[in-house]
């Protein structure tokens, strides 16, 4: 019967707190992006798990598949305009290849013959949602793929900052003294670094897989600002009454931090958490697409790849190469920090209800 | 036998404002400064003022949670069966100490961590001395959740603060204080945040426990109605100090000190009949009237009646 | 004597995620010019909600079902909000529960009066006003220095007497105090309370004192009501209620006060808590704590209302069929 007691209790405040999440509508759109882009990222293992993508078409890495169309072989004309075309960026057009193009491959092609050919970067069309990119690589595979790396980064980082910010601004807090003024100076000195020509540093110096960003993006972010935020907070659970009682009772002080403090203050810290999600995807997004990171796929690269074959700047012809991954980037990272402000509702102790 | 379970000899707490190298001027609070008085085994004794007189300040100095500065506390030790000061005590013993003192705080909602269960409040004390086995602990819980009304316990074992009410949270913290069979407990205010009409229920229960347990309380408050209602003396803190002191309802019939004149007459009474009349003093006289210099102890006037005052002749 | 506020059969009702709470249940009362009326009850009783209804300061979750407050011979449930505004601080003012604390700390105290003063007589200048601050200050015992003060520098004692000049500086017909002395010293909650009693005498103001501490009702108040759980459960004058209560609940009230006078042990508690306002009985509310209920109280077949029994003292009818069995 206690258990029962305990499991109603526990089930009616994570019920109450999730009808209150509900009532916030910036929390809820957060809460609908995130779980879209989730269900991306495990949608694509499932799609080759059961047969219905085949790995050689679909990998977003390795795959490949090239659309066939016919072309006509044209002639290009020295001065523009003419009849036909009206600048020389509009000779080939779409359908037209130019024979001078052709004439080391095929000797033996003439002006006006229709040749098959592949065309890479594709269009969005039936078998390719959103097209392949100019390596006849499948884009919507790639977002799928940048997801779960979006996912396993951002959640990875922010779950080890969070770590690290609460311990040390609890020990802040509860310790004082020399303790708390290393760790407010190693705060300012964080807060001043600028972070990403700091991180642009890192890789110069080490190799950054995926792994290795987190781990770098979790420490420096447990380490900054947030230590300050989080000991404000441990200090105001210091001076209530129930940690003077645990005082007089006779708790030590590292029963007193650990089961007092840092359960109370970890509701900002899971808020802090939502929030660093964001700013870890921004991150790798930037670094990649300045070609620092080694990894084999996600959105900053996919945006980097374009850029670099020149896509980007052909203006909005090729725009499946560009807009599906910076539109993810977007809508995730402000997912997550929409989230954080419905917690905020929820967490936030000022309007926390007796 | 020993009859007393606390002895408090000239103590004082002061505060120094924070001190910066450059600042020579520290300014220095004296919150308590200089009070003494004897608490016996099973008695009570209350202390009132008005806010800011020190009491409360007391109460956090003789629990340790602050340094005092000077003078002594004694409490009686179990094991040498004498009155040992605080000063210098082991970790061991201190924590001997911390077993028979416990607090009861103003703010039952406060007083309890609001992410624990009730039973984890109560058991804390119990598991931070280590007493018992897990299963004794839990029967210990059970049965303090009895002995303070709150039945059947089962309703109150997995439930958090936030879903009692006042007067069920006090319980609890009256629960939590006693587990571990204290010999003194310092109550700071425990019923002023409470509905007046709970009041009495719960000072009635601490007064059975104190008779059935044995265990003397130090009842802060600022009420002076309270007071006499839970304590057999009382002793009146003004500005540090204590002005007087005396068995309860001799200081109501028979108050010397001019503070406590004034602090007596200025309670209103329910009887819309009652003519009260304040007894005025200005507040140079109370300052100058009171003239203790650092040694003095308070004036024995007999009956176990203590001023603090020089010209106790012309008043009486 | 005509009366200065007639409130009658007042409902009010909060809406909130589970349900109404009906914080306010057929209240009805009368207080005469120049007289002094307590209200005493315990925290959830309504005290509050009656004291902000008759401002119309209620919250927005809030809404009057049905009564009416009858000011001065208007009915001010049915004024719009600029007219109200001309009720609030000219007709009725508040000196509320922690006022304290509702002093803006980067303004002087001065300043905030004046800003009062500046809202309601618009047409005065500096020097009136300030004619007026002195003499309000003079009034409740403050040196003038205060006005060029700050809310931090000032004592809780201080703070209280300029939240009572602020009441009283657009010279209203009827303050309400809430709990004004709750946070203080006894002493100078003494000092406020015959300050509070002098100034009504002298400017012939009515008072509305609400309260949970019946010693201070016994002290300030000709005339009185108690109520429980939203409603009115005994109401009359204040000597009558003291000497003769009728209402079991006012009887515990009063058994339940220590006090430095009396005998020292004859005091009974109540338990249980007040009843939850949102489902609606058709009972007595009081009759889950009363010691000494009978079956009908219980089963709930005696509704709640009002009985007169003599010169104006009235008790709801289930305590006097009670009385009378």
């Amino acid at each position: 019967m206690e258990n029962n007691i305990n499991k109603r209790s526990k089930l009616a405040t994570f019920k109450k707190n999730y009808n209150r999440f509900k009532e916030s509508k910036i929390g809820m759109v957060g809460l609908v992006i995130v779980i879209f882009f989730g269900f991306l990222a495990i949608l694509q293992p499932f799609l080759f798990f059961t047969g219905i993508w085949n790995y050689s078409v679909y990998h977003p890495v390795l795959g490949y598949d090239s659309v066939a169309y016919t072309a006509t072989v044209v002639d290009c004309p020295k001065e523009y305009p003419t009849e036909n075309y009206d600048t020389r960026a509009d000779c080939p057009s779409m359908n037209e290849i130019s024979i001078i193009t052709l004439k080391p491959f095929m000797p033996e092609v003439e002006i006006g013959d229709k040749v098959e050919r592949f065309r890479q970067p594709a269009p969005p069309s039936r078998s390719h949602i959103l097209g392949t990119d100019s390596l006849g690589r499948d884009v919507f595979s790639q977002i799928m793929e940048g997801s779960q790396v979006a996912f396993f980064l951002g959640l990875l980082s922010a779950t080890l900052s969070v770590f690290i910010s609460t311990i040390l601004g609890s020990i802040a807090a509860y310790f004082g003294g020399i303790v708390d003024a290393y760790l407010m100076r190693q705060s300012d000195l964080l807060l001043m670094l600028p972070s990403l020509p700091l991180l642009f540093i890192i890789s110069a110096f080490t190799e950054l897989k995926v792994w290795h960003l987190a781990l770098v993006i979790g420490i420096l972010g447990g380490l900054g600002g947030s230590v300050i935020t989080i000991k404000s907070q441990a200090l105001q659970v210091k001076v209530k009454p129930f940690v003077d009682l645990a005082r007089i009772t006779g708790g030590s002080r590292m029963n007193i931090l650990f089961s007092h403090i840092l359960p109370n203050v970890a509701p900002l810290a899971i808020l802090f958490m939502v929030f660093g999600v964001t700013g870890a995807i921004a991150s790798e997004s930037v670094l990649s697409f300045l070609g620092l990171i080694n990894l084999d796929m996600s959105w900053g690269l996919m945006i980097a790849l374009s850029q670099a074959d020149g896509y980007i700047s052909a203006g909005f012809e090729y725009w499946w190469l560009v807009v599906p991954a910076g539109l993810s980037v977007t809508l995730l990272a402000g997912g997550f920090y929409l989230i954080g402000r419905g917690l905020d509702d929820i967490f936030n102790p000022r309007l926390r209800k007796r | 036998m020993n009859k007393n379970i606390i002895e408090i000899e000239n103590l004082k707490t002061y505060f120094e404002s924070s001190s910066k190298l450059f600042n020579r001027n520290k300014i220095i609070t004296k919150a308590v400064d200089g009070i003494s008085f004897d608490l016996e085994f099973g008695k009570s004794l209350g202390i009132v003022g008005q806010s800011g007189c020190g009491k409360t300040t007391t109460a956090r100095t003789i629990t340790m949670l602050e340094e005092k500065t000077s003078g002594e506390i004694r409490y009686f030790n179990e094991s040498t069966n004498e009155m040992t000061s605080i000063d210098g005590l082991g970790e061991e013993e201190i924590k001997n100490f911390r077993r028979n003192v416990q607090m009861i705080f103003q703010d039952p909602y406060e007083a309890m961590n609001p992410r624990w269960m009730i039973k984890d409040t109560i058991l804390e004390p119990l598991s931070i001395h280590n007493i018992g086995t897990e299963e004794d602990r839990d029967i210990a819980v059970y049965e303090m959740l009895k002995t303070v009304g709150l039945t059947p316990p089962e309703n109150y074992l997995n439930r958090y603060p936030h879903e009692l009410s006042g007067g069920q949270r006090q319980r609890v913290a009256i629960a939590r204080a006693l587990v571990m069979k204290p010999k003194f407990i310092i109550c700071d205010e425990p019923t002023s945040m409470l509905d007046v009409s709970i009041r009495i229920s719960i000072m009635d229960l601490m007064i059975n426990l104190a008779k059935d347990l044995g265990v003397s309380y130090l009842y802060i408050t600022h009420d002076l109605a309270v007071a006499r209602y839970m304590c057999e003396r009382i002793a009146v803190m003004y500005n540090g100090k204590i002005v007087e002191i005396a068995e309860t309802e001799e200081l109501l019939k028979n108050p010397i000190h001019p503070y406590t004149k004034r602090l007596i007459s200025s309670i209103p009474v329910p009887d819309p009949k009652y003519v009260r009349k304040v007894y005025e003093v200005n507040q140079d006289d109370l300052d100058h009237i009171y003239g203790l210099n650092e040694n003095d102890s308070l004036f024995d006037i007999g009956n176990n009646h203590y001023v603090a005052t020089h010209k106790v002749e012309g008043l009486i | 004597m005509s009366n200065i506020l007639e409130v009658k059969d007042l409902n009010m009702q909060y809406k909130t995620s589970e349900g109404f709470v009906k914080a306010i249940q057929d209240v009805s009362f009368v207080i005469p010019e120049k007289a002094s009326f307590g209200l005493v009850g315990e925290s959830g009783c309504g005290k509050t909600s009656v004291a902000m209804s008759l401002l119309q300061l209620q919250a927005d979750n809030a809404e009057i079902t049905s009564g009416s407050i009858i000011f001065d011979g208007t009915d001010i449930v049915q004024l719009s909000e600029q007219d109200l505004r001309k009720v609030r601080w000219f007709g009725i003012s508040i000196v509320f529960q922690g006022a304290m604390n509702a002093w803006n700390p980067v303004i002087k105290i001065g300043e905030q009066i004046r800003e009062a003063i500046r809202e309601h007589y618009p047409e005065n200048s500096k020097d009136q006003n300030t004619e007026i601050i002195l003499d309000l200050f003079n009034l409740v015992g403050l040196d003038p220095t205060v006005i060029e003060r700050y809310p931090h520098e000032l004592s809780g004692g201080m703070k209280q007497r300029a939240v009572i000049a602020l009441a009283l500086s657009c010279q209203p017909k009827l303050i309400i105090a809430d709990e004004p002395t709750t946070a203080l010293d006894v002493v100078i909650q003494d000092q406020i309370l015959k300050e509070i009693r002098k100034i009504q005498n002298k400017l012939g103001l009515s008072l509305l004192y609400i309260s949970h501490d019946i010693a201070v009702i016994a002290e300030m108040t000709d005339l009185m009501a108690v109520m429980y759980a939203g409603r009115i459960v005994e109401i009359g004058k204040t000597a009558d209620l003291f000497s003769n209560p009728k209402h079991t609940y006012t009887k515990m009230l009063l058994e339940s006060t220590p006090s430095i006078t009396g005998d020292r042990k004859a005091l009974k508690s109540l338990e249980g808590e007040p009843p939850s306002l949102i489902d609606f009985q058709d009972a007595c509310l009081f009759s889950s704590r009363c010691p000494s209920p009978t079956k009908e109280c219980k089963e709930g077949s005696i509704s709640m209302k009002l009985i007169e029994l003599e010169d104006g003292h009235k008790v709801d009818q289930c305590c006097y069929r009670c009385l009378s069995e």
